[in-house]
């Protein structure tokens, strides 16, 4: 794997990336229910108060989502 | 079209009769445009061999400027998310659209799509297009989508799609007549197909199996190969199916790859197709407002502070204002009862009705208040965009029980009423986490709790100002609210490590820009959750309450034979008032009925708690709802005291232990009972209301039996120490 590749929950408020792939079956199916398809620019909005769970952009749509089922997106991060 | 028209429509000959499947996903008001195209031309039978329910119906429909008729038999299919057959409802979907042999294999499908979930519809939707299969795109609830401000091009998603599109709102009836239009147009296949499976699979192993089935296309070849590496397939000969498993073999077919890269693939060509179809009406000026209410809602004080604000402004409505209906409708009940009394013929007839039937039906209206209001509540918080910023803040503290942030709110409601509060857990999209808090909900202590309370706690602990300014009698009140919200946490904790549930579970949710709630969405809300309560636990209720009624009116005929003539003699004449004979006569019935034989027969259970029979019957009957024990011992203790001016207070102080002769209710006893009020599931309602949102039976009866031995335990282990 490329040194940029890593998972969403490893970027930071503000960092952008780019959706490459899942690291697990059933839950793939179900981010990209929700928009989260590969190819996809991914925007880290924010963080809640407590540190879990994290607020990311995608595709128009803000989305909330575990710090856990953050780890099993790998996005490539941009660096715009 | 009048009523007229119709009939004289009907006896129109059809010149052809068309067989149309509706499709879609669960929730996406598919059984409702079956009834908005049928009307009551329904039948309801079971698929072969399973016990899914199959719903068929019949329609007739006049060609437009034309003088022909065509008949429609539609079937209902079960709702589904795609057609790889991994459910039996999938299984059913696949069967109906692929074997052609079948006998509800349509010539037309209507795929049936949510149009506020359009991404999800869209994936069923491209793989019955690309199956070859002539089809109708519904795009229902365009209302609520256009409510959302998502608004959703027909022509350019029909131009993507290759197939006709219909935008309606079912529910009203919107868009029908341009639906049963484009029935009556001539069926063609698909113009477009999305996925090419070849890109995903060897051609050649394709090709083997395609020779068997000539005239099926490739992506039908692609399911029969993928269900042959799994389930067994209905229409492949025994001989073939043993040669489809050897390709698969020496092609080492993995389906469980090729399942997922197609599916990759076609989520991609959806976000193409919605990109290009669907306009979000988000101006810059709404989107940076939202951005700036969410630095203060979600901000880590003001958001927690403001959310403190909401959850005691909803428990103080719930808790307060909601007694202000509810005193009038117990009030109307009493009405309806005292002129049923005194226009019925005396009589079980008239017991039935007003004391069984009546008395149940008054405890179930009792709640639509408290249902109302916190709904209504529930639905602004949702409305507005609010819940899933709850979720956001509250999310990791709740996480560690098991519970998810959105079950602060239910919990909270359960401290007025469990009956809402567990219909209010529907908010939490998690499974697992709205099983939790519908089955620890009941252990917060609910409004009902507190006449029990309030007696007990006066009859046992002394009014002192034992610890500075506090009084003692409230300090264990709260302790009792206390003991309620730690135990819940704790079953919480303990359910998250036991409950083991099939389901994937998901926390993603989308956080939609702010909005002022629309009036019309909340009264929807709230009308929808009465009438589930009235019609679905209600039925539960009235006949848990005739059952109580019947075994506490009721006993054996000899025993109340006696009584009755006991009161009647000469001799308690002089000595008691009509009123004293009366209530006499209640308490000594109460004591022979079939309750009191029960109440007798727990008595060996319940005695290591310090209750006695007596306390064993108010236990049986406070199952129609935790107050009626204070009612109850009022019966029961009726005939004791000689003095009838004694409040049940004073009588309950005054009454003797017949082994001890020492007081019966000691503080060892008041405890240990309250400790059982505080943990016991004594209510039918919210057991009918878990029955109800869990669709088992399983649930009330694992909620009825853990919440039970936590009551005896607790009791138990209380009284005998304090003793």
């Amino acid at each position: 794997m490329p040194q940029d590749i890593l998972s969403l929950d490893k970027l930071k408020p503000g960092d952008r990336g780019i959706i490459v792939s899942f690291n697990e079956g059933e839950h793939s199916l179900k981010f990209m229910e929700m928009g989260c398809t590969p190819g996809e620019v991914v925007l880290f909005d924010s963080v809640a108060p407590l540190g879990d769970p994290i607020a990311i952009i995608v595709s128009g749509y803000k989305l909330t989502l575990r710090r856990s089922e953050a780890s099993l997106i790998n996005v490539q991060k941009t660096s715009e | 079209m009048t009523m007229f028209d119709k009939i004289k429509l009907r006896k129109e000959t059809p010149s052809r009769t068309i067989k149309v499947a509706l499709l879609g996903n669960p929730n996406s008001g598919k059984s409702t445009l079956f009834n908005a195209l049928t009307g009551l031309n329904q039948q309801t039978g079971n698929y072969p061999g399973v016990t899914v329910e199959k719903h068929t119906g019949e329609a007739t429909i006049l060609k437009p400027g034309t003088q022909e008729y065509i008949q429609v038999n539609f079937v209902d299919l079960p709702g589904t998310y795609s057609i790889y057959p991994k459910t039996l409802d999938e299984e059913i979907c696949y069967k109906v659209l692929c074997d052609e042999s079948n006998e509800d294999h349509p010539d037309l499908a209507i795929i049936v799509a949510d149009a506020t979930n359009l991404r999800r519809s869209l994936y069923l939707a491209t793989q019955i297009i690309d199956l070859g299969m002539p089809c109708i795109f519904v795009l229902n609830m365009v209302d609520f989508a256009r409510i959302r401000g998502v608004e959703i091009n027909v022509e350019a998603l029909s131009q993507m799609l290759g197939v006709p599109v219909v935008a309606t709102v079912a529910r009203k009836k919107v868009g029908i007549d341009r639906l049963r239009e484009v029935l009556t147009h001539e069926i063609t296949p698909p113009k477009k197909s999305f996925l090419n499976v070849r890109n995903f699979m060897d051609s050649s192993l394709l090709d083997s199996v395609k020779k068997m089935f000539p005239n099926k296309n490739d992506y039908s070849i692609f399911h029969i190969i993928n269900n042959e590496a799994g389930i067994e397939h209905f229409e492949v000969l025994p001989t073939q199916k043993i040669e489809i498993k050897r390709l698969i073999k020496s092609f080492a077919y993995n389906k469980h790859k090729v399942q997922s890269d197609t599916t990759i693939e076609r989520y991609k060509q959806i976000n193409e197709i919605v990109k290009h179809t669907v306009a979000i009406n988000e101006e810059e000026k709404r989107k940076s407002l939202s951005a700036r209410i969410d630095a203060v809602l979600t901000h880590k004080i003001w958001g927690y502070l403001i959310f403190l604000v909401i959850l005691f402004v909803i428990f103080q409505s719930i808790f307060f204002i909601a007694t202000y209906p509810m005193n009038a409708i117990e009030f109307l009940f009493v009405k309806i009862s005292e002129f049923g009394r005194a226009v019925l013929p005396k009589g079980e007839v008239a017991a039935l009705l007003i004391n069984g039937i009546l008395a149940g039906l008054s405890g179930v209206v009792v709640f639509v208040p408290q249902i109302a209001l916190l709904f209504a509540f529930i639905a602004i918080l949702e409305d507005t965009g609010y819940m899933a910023r709850v979720s956001f803040l509250m999310d990791r503290l709740m996480r560690p029980l098991g519970l998810n942030g959105r079950s602060v709110i239910p919990l909270m409601s359960g401290m007025a009423c469990a009956v809402p509060a567990i219909m209010g857990t529907r908010a939490i999209p998690n499974w697992k986490e709205r099983l939790i808090t519908i089955m620890v909900t009941p252990l917060m202590s609910c409004s009902a709790r507190l006449p029990v309370y309030t007696l007990l706690i006066s009859l046992v602990i002394p009014s002192t100002h034992n610890y500075g300014y506090f009084n003692l009698q409230g300090l264990v009140l709260m302790g009792l609210y206390l003991l309620g919200f730690i135990s819940a946490m704790a079953a919480a904790f303990v359910l998250k490590l036991l409950i083991r549930v099939k389901e994937k579970s998901y926390f993603i949710m989308e956080m939609p820009l702010y909005h002022i709630p629309r009036p019309s969405i909340i009264l929807l809300t709230i009308y929808q959750k009465a009438k589930i309560f009235l019609m679905d636990a209600g039925k539960v209720i009235i006949a848990i309450s005739v059952i109580l009624w019947a075994m506490a009116s009721h006993g054996p005929p000899s025993k109340f034979e006696h009584i009755n003539t006991a009161y009647h003699s000469a001799d308690s004449a002089r000595k008691y008032t009509p009123a004293q004979i009366d209530t006499r006569i209640a308490s000594e019935k109460l004591k022979a009925s079939y309750a009191g034989a029960a109440g007798k027969w727990i008595e060996p259970a319940i005695r290591p708690l310090g209750f006695d029979w007596k306390i064993g019957i108010a236990l049986i009957t406070s199952f129609a709802a935790r107050e009626v024990f204070v009612g109850t011992m009022a019966t029961l203790y009726s005939a004791d005291g000689e003095d009838n001016t004694l409040s049940i207070r004073q009588k309950m102080a005054a009454a003797v232990n017949q082994e001890t002769g020492k007081k019966q209710y000691t503080v060892a006893v008041g405890i240990s009972l309250m400790l059982f009020y505080a943990f016991a599931m004594q209510c039918m309602s919210t057991l009918a209301v878990v029955y109800r949102e869990t669709k088992s039976i399983k649930w009330p009866i694992i909620q009825f039996l853990y919440m039970g031995a936590l009551a005896w335990l607790a009791s138990f282990v209380v009284y005998q120490l304090a003793k």
